[in-house]
């Protein structure tokens, strides 16, 4: 009986002690909005986002994990201990500032819709027509306080792909989504073929935040800090605007 | 840790009266949840007994395309048949192009053409079974009566089966009432859909669940309460002999 206690007692100092020394944060990202964030062929996370969270836990001097999450259950997850931090190409607003804390925002890029080329948005273009969103993403609160009172109806999604699909299929009659998303994942893709942005740029503060920053539980106060000052070290050093040269052609940080 | 009232404010969200409007405004949670279960097991059920019937049929041709399609559905999981039918189909130019579009481009036709080609897999299997272990006494009393084949596949085989079948087919309903959360997959809020809309808005992810664990497990009492109720006046013969 004494032997496998023992055995068992050296596997959790070894445990334990690996885990003292070398610190390993674990970052959240979304499962699938390219260019931001998809799954590569050997299930590691690859994208703007995950190269953001390595650089920053290099210039941290940490070791870092990535790993893929469903947009609508981030926060949930960060709070319950599954992550250290979300980086899902989150905007910064005060609902999800009731949950968790931001850093600084990492970007900041307007949402459009993708519709069919050639439709023309305006007021009256809403109703009846079917918009695409993701669940619990700040372009389904924008839609649901704006478009729904003109007629439209919104259609939840899990993932962003998910409603370029209907969308590519008529089954809605747009998608609204961050433009870099729209632009990379459908519309450069030969599944675009055929449509195109409509309508303005929405950026209006009030619903989309100040950029998109990562999240990070209320009490780890320490890690924000350590965050933001790696974010100020990688615009400082140049190793942001490498990352964002591989996968835009224009500036994404924002005034 | 569990908040109580956050999930009685969020109840009627899952009774169809979501952002303040009266309960029962929208079909969303409860109804439709009711309303998928209940067409999909009404028309699996017309199905099922043709196809019970044709599965146990002498012609080796007709009862093999029917084991195919049992096989088929009963060995893929229900979500894969309905993204399958949801997202799939819709990929083909011709399946838009037909009439046939205007009702699959609509999640909901979707979802109860999945659910219904599920169940009445699974119940084609039971009535089937339930056909064949008919009593060799009940056939030849038939038979003595002269009764021709058709009369008495009418008249003494499929009814016997059907109320012997009625114990595995209530395990069926309940399973089935489960299944449904799958539709809140394409875009549906049905109990489970609803649930996580309010998940994802609250952060909360206890309360939302639990409510709808708790209509779940009512609707199941529920069923179980009324196949026993059926159970006692249509197969009351086969009950034990109390004196």
């Amino acid at each position: 009986m004494k032997k496998p206690s023992l055995l068992l007692g050296a596997l959790a100092l070894a445990l334990f002690s690996a885990g003292v020394h070398a610190e390993t944060l674990r970052f959240a990202t979304d499962a699938s909005y390219p260019p931001f964030s998809k799954q590569g062929p050997d299930g590691k996370m690859i994208g703007f986002d995950p190269d953001i969270a390595q650089a920053l836990c290099a210039a941290m001097k940490v070791s870092c994990e990535v790993l893929p999450q469903d947009f609508d259950g981030a926060i949930p997850a960060l709070n319950a201990r599954k992550y250290d931090a979300v980086i899902a190409s989150m905007n910064i607003t005060d609902e999800r500032k009731k949950a968790v804390n931001f850093t600084d925002k990492y970007y900041n890029m307007p949402s459009r819709l993708v519709g069919k080329a050639g439709i023309t948005v305006n007021d009256a273009w809403f109703k009846g027509r079917k918009i695409g969103v993701l669940r619990s993403s700040i372009q389904e609160k924008y839609a649901r306080d704006h478009w729904v009172k003109l007629g439209a109806t919104l259609v939840s999604y899990g993932k962003a792909p998910e409603s370029f699909l209907d969308l590519k299929s008529g089954r809605i009659d747009a998608s609204f989504v961050d433009a870099a998303v729209g632009d990379t994942d459908f519309l450069k893709t030969p599944n675009g073929k055929g449509f195109a942005f409509a309508g303005p740029e929405y950026n209006d503060a009030k619903y989309f935040g100040e950029g998109a920053g990562i999240a990070v539980r209320k009490a780890d106060t320490a890690l924000l800090a350590r965050l933001n000052k790696a974010l100020k070290d990688i615009r400082a050093n140049g190793t942001y605007d490498k990352i964002q040269k591989k996968y835009f052609s224009f500036d994404i940080y924002g005034k | 840790m569990i908040d109580v009232q956050f999930m009685l404010d969020k109840l009627p969200a899952f009774l169809g009266g979501g952002d303040g409007q009266p309960v029962f405004s929208v079909t969303d949670g409860l109804v439709l949840t009711l309303e998928l279960l209940g067409i999909s097991l009404f028309f699996g059920l017309c199905l099922a007994v043709p196809l019970g019937l044709m599965r146990v049929s002498r012609n080796r041709f007709v009862s093999g395309a029917v084991w195919l399609y049992t096989y088929v559905f009963r060995g893929t999981p229900l979500l894969v048949q309905l993204f399958i039918i949801y997202y799939g189909l819709s990929q083909f130019e011709a399946v838009r192009e037909s009439w046939a579009w205007a009702y699959l481009r609509e999640a909901y036709v979707c979802a109860i053409i999945a659910f219904t080609l599920n169940t009445a897999a699974y119940t084609t299997e039971i009535i089937a079974g339930q056909i064949r272990n008919t009593h060799w006494g009940e056939i030849e009393a038939a038979k003595a009566m002269g009764m021709s084949k058709g009369l008495m596949m009418r008249r003494i085989v499929v009814p016997s089966a059907l109320r012997r079948a009625l114990p595995a087919y209530s395990n069926e309903v309940v399973m089935m009432m489960q299944s449904t959360s799958v539709a809140g997959l394409v875009t549906l809020a049905d109990l489970t859909g609803v649930a996580r809309r309010v998940f994802s808005d609250s952060y909360l992810p206890f309360e939302p669940f639990l409510t709808a664990a708790a209509f779940y497990l009512a609707l199941t009492f529920l069923f179980v309460w009324l196949f026993k109720l059926a159970e006692r006046r249509w197969l009351a013969y086969l009950a034990p002999r109390k004196h």
